[in-house]
């Protein structure tokens, strides 16, 4: 009987411990904006990944979203005869809902991955004790930049999304439907305000710093806990910083969704 | 400071200074050295460790350990696999904090320093670890500057010759443009020694320095470690269990088992000890052969 407890008591400390080590994570990388070294190239590579290699992904992923949802949009609205407000629901899906979380799952999928895996070889390959070692601060130079770059790339991508999807649906919607250009756009007009778009951009903020925060706290600290430094520890980091991310990703759609209707 | 007009000076730091050598002739000037610290002469204890004790999690490795790291030698510690070499290591390099016992470095508890405090205290080390933990995204040159772009304000072109300085010093002169991993595992271990040397430091800490090299690379290790010591008054601090390298470099041995020191002293202490596990290490001698029949059927058919 008291083993179980004991183990439970175990888990729950391990978990206190790890949240507050998050938070102190999340204190030194924000530190590391007014610490050295200089990051503005680190910044610009790190734009250039998951910025600028994300968009094929990006534009690609938007396009079909567009288009399935004007398909089921146009096969519902029409029962209603309500066709012409195909726009409207195209655009406040995308704007509102799909376009910032799927633009945050697919940075998670592509970039957030591989953030984890790079800091969690530099951890197993003593590159991070290297760091230390040259009394260049670790957080400073590895998780700043990339929070900076994710901070700019994510709402840009978010963007690049809703006006892909908001295409694809008219493509769709208009070229293949039927549905008259003048009211798909006037829809889309008259429906999405500047709030919806506000809305948006607040959720691709907060994922951006959701995302670099949990990919390069779980590469930091690859392997740590367990005290053993090797590829398993580097491939379990990677998985969990995709896993929780994404978990994080759509609690904080929901909150944000619940504070900002 | 003044210079003589003509006489050719390079300007490069020891004991935390800058001290001046002359004419590349070896005279090795206290002109501005912290403790005269110029090969020769009064030794002084740059790193005393007093009683230190260290674990991971409930495991102890590290059982009372105490010996002084004189300035201006090279010490070398030895020891079997799993010995607590490498821990002791990260203690020394201030990876790992301190919990009982006590590192002193110039009189001060490195356990108790601040981050500002070790952050300066790393400013006056090098360290090369076993892999050469060469960053993979960089190049050679890149991975070498990299110290001096972020500590010093020094123009690009003078990074770049100090760069070339420094992998010329290891054999690598040629080979700035590569990346890590287009390298030999000797070849980013050299370059690890260049990036540890790239800001002159006062102290360098070395991690298994020959293992996995060839003998004539191994040996030309051992000369640079060496010549760092006779030209620069570096105090040097090399972990190690290849015995040849370690008795053809070292001032000081500290001979390190299950966690605890054998044997300290200089090479020929360390030859003439009268520990049995001291000159069993020595010898390269094989644990004899031991079962306990009891323990073994336990473990194979559980209790």
């Amino acid at each position: 009987m008291v083993n179980p407890v004991r183990s439970l008591g175990a888990y729950a400390l391990r978990q206190v411990y790890s949240v507050g080590r998050l938070g102190m994570f999340f204190i030194y990388t924000i530190r590391g904006l007014i610490r050295p070294p200089d990051k503005f190239w680190l910044m610009v590579k790190q734009i250039q990944f998951i910025g600028t290699k994300s968009i094929a992904l990006i534009g690609f992923t938007a396009a079909f979203t567009g288009m399935v949802l004007a398909l089921q949009g146009y096969y519902t609205l029409i029962k209603f005869g309500a066709e012409g407000w195909l726009g409207s629901a195209v655009g406040l899906s995308l704007v509102r809902e799909l376009g910032p979380v799927l633009s945050a799952l697919m940075v998670t999928g592509r970039a957030g991955s591989a953030m984890a895996a790079e800091i969690g070889i530099m951890r197993i390959e003593e590159q991070i004790d290297a760091l230390e070692c040259m009394a260049i601060d670790p957080f400073s130079y590895l998780a700043t930049p990339r929070l900076i770059a994710s901070l700019i790339s994510l709402p840009l991508l978010t963007s690049f999304c809703d006006a892909v999807g908001i295409l694809g649906g008219y493509v769709i919607g208009v070229g293949l439907l039927g549905v008259n250009a003048g009211a798909f756009w006037s829809g889309l007009t008259s429906s999405v305000a500047w709030s919806d778009l506000y809305m948006g951009l607040v959720k691709s903020v907060c994922f951006s710093v959701l995302i670099a925060l949990i990919c390069t706290y779980k590469g930091y600290y690859a392997g740590v806990d367990e005290g053993a430094f090797g590829p398993e520890q580097v491939g379990r980091a990677t998985t969990s910083a995709v896993v929780i991310s994404s978990i994080a990703v759509l609690i904080g759609d929901y909150v944000i969704t619940s504070i900002m209707l | 400071m003044s210079y003589e007009k003509g006489v050719p000076i390079t300007l490069f730091r020891g004991g935390g200074r800058y001290c001046r050598h002359e004419g590349g002739e070896g005279i090795w000037r206290s002109l501005c050295n912290r403790t005269g610290t110029q090969y020769g002469m009064s030794i002084e204890n740059i790193i005393e460790i007093r009683g230190l004790n260290s674990s991971y999690n409930s495991r102890q490795v590290l059982f009372d350990i105490t010996f002084p790291i004189p300035v201006s030698r090279v010490t070398v510690i030895m020891g079997v696999s799993g010995c607590g070499k490498t821990t002791l290591f990260r203690h020394l390099t201030g990876l790992k904090r301190t919990q009982q016992g006590q590192i002193s470095v110039d009189g001060k508890d490195l356990g108790s320093f601040s981050e500002a405090m070790l952050m300066e205290y790393r400013r006056r080390i090098g360290v090369l670890f076993q892999s050469g933990a060469l960053f993979n995204s960089l190049s050679l040159a890149d991975n070498i500057a990299m110290p001096l772009r972020v500590h010093t304000g020094l123009a690009q072109e003078t990074i770049r010759i100090m760069t070339l300085m420094k992998l010329n010093m290891v054999g690598l002169a040629e080979f700035g443009d590569y990346m890590p991993s287009q390298l030999s595992g000797g070849m980013r271990k050299r370059a690890g020694l260049a990036r540890a040397l790239i800001m002159d430091p006062e102290m360098l800490f070395v991690d298994e320095p020959s293992s996995g090299l060839d003998p004539i690379t191994a040996a030309g290790l051992d000369r640079l470690i060496l010549s760092l010591r006779e030209t620069r008054g570096m105090t040097i601090v090399v972990v190690t269990h290849e015995l040849e390298s370690a008795f053809k470099i070292a001032d000081r041995i500290v001979v390190m088992d299950g966690g605890r020191v054998m044997a300290s002293g200089d090479p020929e202490e360390i030859r003439n000890s009268a520990d049995p596990r001291v000159q069993q290490f020595l010898n390269r001698q094989a644990d004899p052969y031991k079962m306990h029949m009891e323990a073994y059927y336990e473990r194979l058919l559980g209790n």
